[in-house]
């Protein structure tokens, strides 16, 4: 748990050492906010919610969250720090989940740095806060998913550009599983239905959309549990040499 | 303090270390000596659980590096070829980083560790400088400072010399003979004269495999003019004295070089004194008679090329 501790911390200042950490907190926050009032036409809905910020979300994390997570590992892996991190009294779980725990913790911040977004809704008119928090509580877990996956791919190469596009590919197929527009598109090439629910149901955005309108359930936080589990599990036998 | 028993690595079809075997106790300075691409580097990676063995294992302390790996790790420092460092820290942050990542919680103790290897390496000036603004032999320091910050039993480093400047050499060769006494320090490295001024054993390893395991002295004893004299001559024909050579029994091989005959010893025996009373007795027309020089070197070249 201590050393778990000082990896976090460890990592956790690191992002605040560079510009990179505030780089993407202010790219994270521009583009949440700017996407949901000019391209979601927030005001044109008349409608005192959420849903347009989280609609976004998932096509956000997309390419927010492989930036956060590339370096994780192959940055060590270039530098050779990692030969430093794992002969010291360690396991490679510790640090993997150390790593992982830091740059969610991170995305998070980002997250909840966007509270002037419910304050502005709650300003003009009168939200429903259940779906608020649900939508919140859903885009952190599924932060989580996503960077357990670049986890993944950042400790499969040392170079951050792949560990970057290797990522991104397998997200958007994540998120595109379960996109209404893909999923029409696949129907409409006669694809059976069966397959087409069986596969958006690995989707991030099947998982989502239900707690975005403010349905909790077991099934859809398990999902990003999961997943994030057993990306982090494999990460942990790509280390172990 | 370490046992190494029949570490075997392969990558893929080559064999980078071949059954190496040793033992090294407390007070042990081991030298770790080979052509670049030996297995050196591999070998300490296996020793300090970084790079798994393909056969074979290696103990710290009793501890077995594959099957306790944590109690094993706690044991030893170690310093990585290159050694590299959270370049974005400084070093107080990142001694601070290895404190808690070895346990060293409690807040006096922490401090204490911080600044004795501070003092020890002399990083005070340093110590609020991202470690990407040092030095290359500021980087080094700070690579040993967190070897030894628990104070460890065992200390292994690869090349901790490497890349630095004379000066610095020596400041790192003195680092670690002041602190030989009560450890066991395994240290690898290129530069004969480092083993010849710090270690008291020398493993020599050649292609996975290793050739010598030995003190310095007896690795000196290989070469081929170990205890050799040279008699120098003052433009004089060598012929009277060489064949006064000849009858010594101790004097095996006589060699001529310009204004000079080399006398080498059978069995490697200590002739100097023999020869001076011989040559007072018959009066030999020599200027001077000194110890022929044993370069490391040369056992090194010699065992090494094959």
């Amino acid at each position: 748990m201590q050393s778990i501790l000082a990896i976090f911390k460890r990592e956790f200042m690191g992002y605040f050492r560079s510009p990179v950490g505030y780089v993407f907190l202010i790219v994270f926050l521009v583009s949440t906010i700017g996407l949901t009032w000019f391209l979601g036409g927030f005001f044109d809905t008349n409608d005192a919610s959420m849903a347009r910020f989280y609609t976004f979300l998932p096509w956000i994390f997309l390419f927010l969250v492989p930036a956060v997570g590339m370096r994780l590992w192959a940055e060590e892996k270039k530098s050779g720090t990692w030969e430093l991190l794992f002969t010291l009294p360690i396991s490679v779980t510790q640090a993997v989940f150390g790593k992982f725990l830091a740059g969610w913790a991170f995305i998070s911040v980002g997250i909840l740095l966007t509270f002037s977004m419910p304050m502005t809704v709650a300003y003009l008119g009168d939200p429903d806060w259940g779906p608020v928090f649900s939508g919140y509580l859903g885009g952190i877990l599924m932060a989580g998913a996503f960077l357990s996956i670049c986890s993944l791919t950042s400790s499969l190469t040392e170079n951050q550009v792949i560990s970057f596009v290797l990522s991104v590919v397998i997200c958007l197929i994540l998120v595109l599983l379960g996109w209404s527009v893909f999923s029409d598109l696949m129907l409409a090439a006669h694809f059976p239905v069966w397959l087409v629910d069986g596969l958006s149901n690995f989707s991030f955005i099947t998982h989502f959309n239900p707690m975005v309108r403010g349905l909790v359930t077991l099934r859809d936080m398990l999902f990003f549990v999961s997943l994030g589990a057993f990306c982090l599990f494999v990460n942990v036998l790509t280390l172990e040499r | 303090m370490i046992e190494v028993e029949n570490l075997v690595k392969d990558f893929g079809s080559i064999r980078a270390v071949d059954h190496i075997t040793f033992e090294l106790k407390k007070g042990d300075i081991l030298g770790f000596l080979g052509p670049n691409g030996a297995g050196k580097s591999t070998t300490m990676k296996m020793i300090t659980g970084f790079l798994q063995p393909t056969l074979g294992t290696a103990r710290v302390g009793g501890h077995d590096i594959q099957q306790e790996p944590i109690a094993a790790k706690k044991l030893f420092g170690y310093l990585p070829e290159n050694g590299p460092l959270y370049q974005e820290m400084t070093p107080l942050e990142f001694l601070g980083f290895i404190a808690d990542m070895r346990g060293i919680n409690n807040r006096v103790d922490r401090e204490k560790n911080i600044r004795r290897v501070m003092e020890i390496c002399h990083l005070e000036n340093v110590r609020h400088q991202p470690i990407e603004t040092l030095s290359k032999g500021y980087r080094q320091r700070v690579g040993m400072a967190h070897a030894i910050l628990h104070d460890p039993q065992c200390l292994i480093m690869d090349e901790p010399t490497d890349g630095l400047d004379p000066n610095q050499k020596q400041e790192v060769r003195r680092l670690i003979s002041s602190m030989a006494s009560d450890k066991a320090i395994l240290l690898s490295t290129h530069i004969l004269d480092e083993v010849e001024s710090m270690c008291n054993r020398i493993i020599i390893i050649a292609e996975g495999s290793i050739i010598a395991d030995e003190s310095p002295d007896d690795l000196r004893r290989r070469h081929p003019r170990f205890n050799a004299v040279e008699l120098l001559l003052n433009n004089e024909d060598p012929q009277t004295i060489r064949e006064s050579l000849r009858r010594l029994d101790k004097v095996g091989e006589v060699i001529e070089e310009e204004e000079k005959l080399i006398a080498v010893p059978i069995n490697g025996e200590d002739i100097n004194a023999l020869l001076f009373e011989t040559a007072r007795s018959e009066n030999w027309p020599v200027v001077g008679m000194n110890k022929s020089s044993v370069r490391l070197e040369e056992v090194f070249r010699d065992l090494t090329q094959i």
